[in-house]
C-alpha cells in the first residue's frame, strides 16, 4: 500500500471542499497530478495544491492508497467522502461531509467532526476519536436513506438527530447524545455507551438501539416487554427491552408485527 | 434584425408535408420567409435535421406546486448542481429543476414553447413569476377548473354560459390559457376524505357526477372558441383497471364538434394516457389496456391525447389529484406534501422511484410506449413524460429513442429484472412500429400546435409562421441505430432559432432570448349573475380580497395575448 501525505499550507478564507480528497480519486496519481485536483471554494475553484504540500504517491488503485493528512482541517468539508476502498487518516477536526456517502475503505479522525457527519454511510469503516455534531450518520437534507452499512465509531459525544432514517449498518457512540437518536430508523444498529436526552426513536420502523446510560425523557411510543441478558460491544448485562414507535407504521413478516427495538441498560 | 439562411438540411415539416427533402429554410425578422438577401449568414445544416421548434403540451415546470417540491426535496439537486461554462446560471435539480435549467433545457432539446399544465389560480401570481424567470422558451399556463365551486354550482344546474363566463372572468384574473380539469370531483370530495374513482361517483355536497363536470367543461370551452380544448387528467388515476373510466370519459365528448378560429379540431385533450390505460384487478394480475384505449382513441377524430411516459428514474410526483398523492405515499411511504387551495383546488406531492427491476414499474414503461405505437393519428398524439410525474423532461431523447428504435426499446424490455412478467401483462414485445422523424415532428410539434390553436405561427417551417427552429446533429439518411446515440442528437440540438434568434448552439446556450407568455383574453357578454357571483364568494369564503387576485401586468411584462371574442348577439 502506498501513502500519499496532505500537510496543510494554507487556510482557505471560506470553506474548501475536499470533494477530491479521498483514495478513489488520488488512485493512480503521483503528487504533481494529485495536487493539480479541483477543490472548491465558495464559487471558485482551485486546487489542492494550492491549500496543502502533497508528498508520496497514490497506489495503482484506490485499496492500494492510503492517505494521511496533517495540519489543521476545520474548515475541509467533504474528507474522504464517497470512498470505496483504501485507507485515510485525518489528524485534525474537520468539516462537513467528512465521512459522507461512503461505501468501502476505512477513514479514521483523530478529532472533532462538525454536523452532517458520516452521512448515508454504505459500508466501510468510519471512526471519530473526538466528538462528533449534529446529523451524524443521518440522511441528507430532505432524504430518506439513511446510513445502510458499514461501521461509524465515535470515541467522544455526538450532538442532535444522529443516525436519522438509518436503515442498516452499525454506529457506536461513546459518550452522550442529545435529542432526536435514531429518528424514523429503519434498520441497523445503534450503540450508546453515554446517555441520551430526548426523543430516542421517534417514528422508528425497524432496528435496534441499545442504551447503556440514561434517557432524560423517554418517548411515550415505546412499551416495555421484559427483560433480556446481551453481550452489546463487547458488554455482558441484564438490558430492559421495549418494542416502539407504537405511533409508526410497522411491517409484518410472517404474520408477525416487527417492532423497532429499545434496549436499555439495568 | 439579421437574417438567416438555413442551408442543405433535412426538413422534416408536417405543416407543408416535406419528409427530409433538403430544403433551404429562410429566416428574417423573426420569421420564416421565401428569401432573403445575400447578406444573410448562413448556416450549414449538411447531414442535419431540421425541424420546428417543440412544443411541450404538458408539463409541470412553473409555480407553487413545482416549487414546494424544489424546497421539500433538497436531495433532488445535492448531487445535481452545476455551473457549466457560459452565460448560464447554475443549473440544480434532476427531476423538478430550477426555472433557468428548466429553460436551458427545454431550449437544448430543441423546445421553443411550454404548457404549464396546471394553475391553481388563487396562486397565478407565483406560476407567472416562474414563468417570467424561465428563460428563452415561450409559455403558458392553464388554470385548473374541475374542482371550482363556482363551476361546480353552475353545472350543476348545466348552466353552460355562465360557466364559460366564468372560466372567461378567470383567464383574464390569471392569464391562463384555457381549461384544466384534474380529476373531476375527486378532488373536492378529498375535502371530505373521499374521491371520485368513476365518472358517475356524487361529489360530496355539490351533488354533481364527474361526468356532467366534464361535459360542461367541453360545452363551455366550445362556447368561447377558445384556442385550446379542455385539457383532461381523468379520474381515477394510476389504479388498475381504470381503462374502462377512461373510455367512459372519452365518450362524453363524442357528438361535440370544434367551434374556434384556430383551426384545433379537437374538443378534449385526455393527458398522460398511460396512468389510465390499466386493466386487471390489482397490482399482482395487472395488464396493459393500452390497446382498447388507443382503438378508441384512433376511431374519434375529436380527440387529442399525451402519452405520460414512464422513464424509469427517481422523480417527483405532483398533481392537483390530491387523494391520488395520498395513496401513493401509502404506498411507497415517501414523504407526503398536501395542500388544499381554498374553493379551487388541491395539491400533493410524493416523490417516487421508478424502479426497474419491479415488474409494475417496467410495465408502466411499456404501456407508455404502446400508447404512442398505437396511434394511428401522430397529428393527435404527443409525446410527454408528464414532467416530472412519469418522468424528468430531459429523459425525452431517450423515449424517443425506445419509440424510433425497436431494437433500443427490445434491448430495455429484455432486460428487465422481471421481463417475462412485463412482456406477458403488456403487448409491446410484438409492436414492430418505429416511428420516424416525420411522425416525430407531427407529435412534438404540428401536432401539439394544433392541438394548442398556435399553428397558424407555430409548430412549422411555413413562410410566414415563427422562426422557431431546431437543428439537429442527425442525418436522416444515416440514422444512428444506438440509444445512446440518438440520445446524444437529441439532447443537444447543433442550432435552435427561437424567433430568428440563435439562442443555442452545439448544445451551449448563447442566448436568452427574448421569452413571451401566451394567454387567452376571451371576450363574453356582461354577466350580472357570475359577477354577483365572484362578489358574493370572495366576501364570504376567499382568503383574499377580490381585489388582490387578479395578477398583475408587472408578474407578465412580456405578454403574447391571444384574442376571442365569444359575444353572442
Amino acid at each position: 500500500m502506498n501513502t500519499v501525505t496532505l500537510t496543510v499550507k494554507k487556510q482557505p478564507e471560506l470553506y474548501l471542499e475536499c470533494e477530491n480528497v479521498n483514495p478513489d480519486a488520488f488512485a493512480g496519481k503521483k503528487a504533481d497530478a494529485i495536487a493539480k485536483l479541483g477543490a472548491f471554494q465558495g464559487k471558485e475553484i482551485s486546487t489542492l495544491g494550492d491549500y496543502f504540500t502533497i508528498t508520496g504517491e497514490a497506489g495503482a488503485t484506490a485499496a492500494d492508497t492510503k492517505i494521511v493528512v496533517n495540519g489543521d482541517c476545520t474548515k475541509m468539508k467533504y474528507l474522504g467522502a464517497k470512498m470505496t476502498a483504501g485507507e485515510m487518516i485525518v489528524n485534525s477536526a474537520c468539516d462537513m461531509y467528512t465521512g459522507s456517502w461512503m461505501k468501502g475503505g476505512k477513514l479514521t479522525v483523530n478529532g472533532d467532526v462538525h454536523s452532517f457527519c458520516g452521512l448515508a454511510l454504505a459500508g466501510g469503516e468510519f471512526t471519530i476519536n473526538g466528538n462528533a455534531g449534529n446529523y451524524l450518520g443521518a440522511a441528507y437534507r430532505g432524504d430518506w436513506r439513511g446510513m445502510s452499512g458499514g461501521v461509524l465509531r465515535v470515541k467522544g459525544n455526538a450532538g442532535s438527530d444522529v443516525a436519522s432514517f438509518m436503515i442498516g449498518g452499525e454506529m457506536i457512540i461513546g459518550g452522550d447524545v442529545d435529542i432526536h437518536l435514531g429518528t424514523h430508523m429503519e434498520g441497523g444498529k445503534i450503540i450508546l455507551k453515554g446517555n441520551a436526552n430526548r426523543r430516542v426513536g421517534g417514528q422508528m420502523v425497524k432496528g435496534e438501539i441499545y442504551v447503556f446510560g440514561k434517557i432524560n425523557v423517554m418517548m411515550p411510543g415505546y412499551k416495555p416487554v421484559g427483560e433480556v441478558e446481551l453481550t452489546v460491544d463487547g458488554t455482558k448485562a441484564k438490558f430492559t427491552e421495549f418494542i416502539g414507535d407504537l405511533g409508526e407504521r410497522h411491517p409484518k413478516k410472517k404474520g408477525e408485527t416487527v417492532y423497532g427495538k429499545l434496549y436499555m441498560k439495568q | 434584425m439579421s437574417e438567416f439562411i438555413i442551408k442543405n438540411g433535412h426538413v422534416f415539416d408536417p405543416v407543408q408535408g416535406i419528409k427530409g427533402d433538403k430544403k433551404d429554410i429562410a429566416v428574417k425578422d423573426g420569421k420564416i420567409v421565401d428569401k432573403v438577401g445575400s447578406s444573410a449568414k448562413v448556416i450549414d445544416a449538411k447531414d442535419k435535421t431540421v425541424m420546428a421548434g417543440a412544443l411541450e403540451v404538458h408539463a409541470h415546470v412553473a409555480g407553487p406546486k413545482v416549487n414546494a417540491g424544489r424546497w421539500y426535496r433538497p436531495e433532488d439537486k445535492h448531487f445535481d448542481s452545476h455551473k457549466k461554462p457560459g452565460i448560464t446560471r447554475i443549473e440544480g435539480g434532476k427531476s423538478i429543476p430550477t426555472v433557468f435549467k428548466t429553460g436551458y433545457e427545454y431550449a437544448r432539446l430543441g423546445f421553443t414553447f411550454a404548457m404549464e399544465a396546471a394553475m391553481p389560480p388563487l396562486y397565478a401570481r407565483h406560476v407567472h413569476e416562474e414563468i417570467h424567470d424561465t428563460p428563452i422558451i415561450d409559455e403558458a399556463a392553464l388554470p385548473v377548473f374541475g374542482n371550482n365551486w363556482f363551476i361546480l354550482e353552475y353545472l350543476k344546474n348545466h348552466e353552460v354560459e355562465n360557466t364559460a363566463a366564468y372560466i372567461s372572468w378567470i383567464l383574464r384574473q390569471t392569464k391562463g390559457y384555457g381549461v384544466k380539469c384534474v380529476n373531476p370531483g375527486g378532488t373536492e370530495a378529498w375535502a371530505w376524505g373521499l374521491n371520485c374513482l368513476t365518472i358517475h361517483d356524487p361529489v360530496p355536497y355539490f351533488e354533481i357526477t364527474p361526468a356532467e363536470i366534464i361535459k360542461g367543461l367541453i360545452e363551455a370551452n366550445e362556447y368561447l372558441g377558445l384556442p385550446h380544448s379542455m385539457h383532461l387528467h381523468q379520474n381515477d388515476l394510476g389504479n388498475p383497471g381504470n381503462y374502462k373510466t377512461t373510455i367512459d370519459s372519452l365518450k362524453l365528448a363524442e357528438g361535440i364538434k370544434a367551434t374556434n378560429k384556430f383551426g384545433r379540431e379537437q374538443v378534449l385533450h385526455s393527458t398522460h394516457l398511460q396512468f389510465h390505460s390499466y386493466k386487471g384487478t390489482n397490482w399482482g394480475d395487472f395488464e396493459s389496456g393500452a390497446k382498447e384505449v388507443m382503438d378508441y382513441v384512433n376511431k374519434q377524430k375529436n380527440l387529442t391525447i399525451d402519452t405520460g411516459n414512464v422513464t424509469l428514474d427517481e422523480t417527483t410526483t405532483m398533481t392537483a389529484d390530491g387523494p391520488f398523492e395520498h395513496h401513493l405515499h401509502g404506498l411507497n411511504h415517501l414523504k407526503w406534501f398536501n395542500v388544499d387551495v381554498e374553493l379551487e383546488t388541491a395539491a400533493g406531492i410524493v416523490p417516487f422511484i421508478y424502479d426497474p427491476n419491479n415488474a409494475v414499474f417496467a410495465s408502466q414503461w411499456a404501456v407508455g410506449l404502446e400508447i404512442a405505437l398505437y396511434a394511428k393519428d401522430p397529428m393527435r398524439c404527443f409525446i410527454t413524460t408528464d414532467h416530472p410525474n412519469a418522468g424528468p423532461f430531459t429523459r425525452y431523447p431517450r423515449v424517443y429513442s425506445w419509440l424510433m428504435s425497436k431494437k433500443c426499446r427490445d434491448e430495455r424490455l429484455n432486460s428487465f429484472k422481471k421481463a417475462d412478467k412485463v412482456i406477458s401483462a403488456t403487448n409491446l414485445a410484438g409492436l414492430d412500429r418505429e416511428i420516424t422523424l416525420y411522425e416525430l415532428a407531427q407529435m412534438t410539434r404540428a401536432g401539439p400546435a394544433k392541438c394548442l390553436g398556435l399553428s397558424q405561427d407555430y409548430g412549422g417551417l411555413k413562410p410566414g409562421m415563427n422562426a422557431d427552429i431546431a437543428i439537429y446533429n442527425i442525418n436522416p439518411d444515416k440514422f444512428p441505430s444506438g440509444g445512446a446515440e440518438i440520445e446524444k442528437a437529441f439532447a443537444n440540438v447543433a442550432y435552435l432559432f427561437k424567433d430568428g434568434k440563435i439562442c443555442v448552439e452545439g448544445g451551449k446556450v448563447v442566448d436568452m432570448g427574448h421569452k413571451k407568455t401566451f394567454w387567452v383574453d376571451a371576450k363574453v357578454n356582461e354577466n350580472k349573475q357570475v359577477m354577483h357571483d365572484v362578489r358574493e364568494k370572495f366576501l364570504r369564503y376567499y382568503s383574499v380580497n377580490e381585489n388582490n387576485y387578479p395578477v398583475p401586468e408587472s408578474y407578465a411584462p412580456h405578454q403574447h395575448i391571444i384574442g376571442v371574442d365569444a359575444t353572442k348577439a
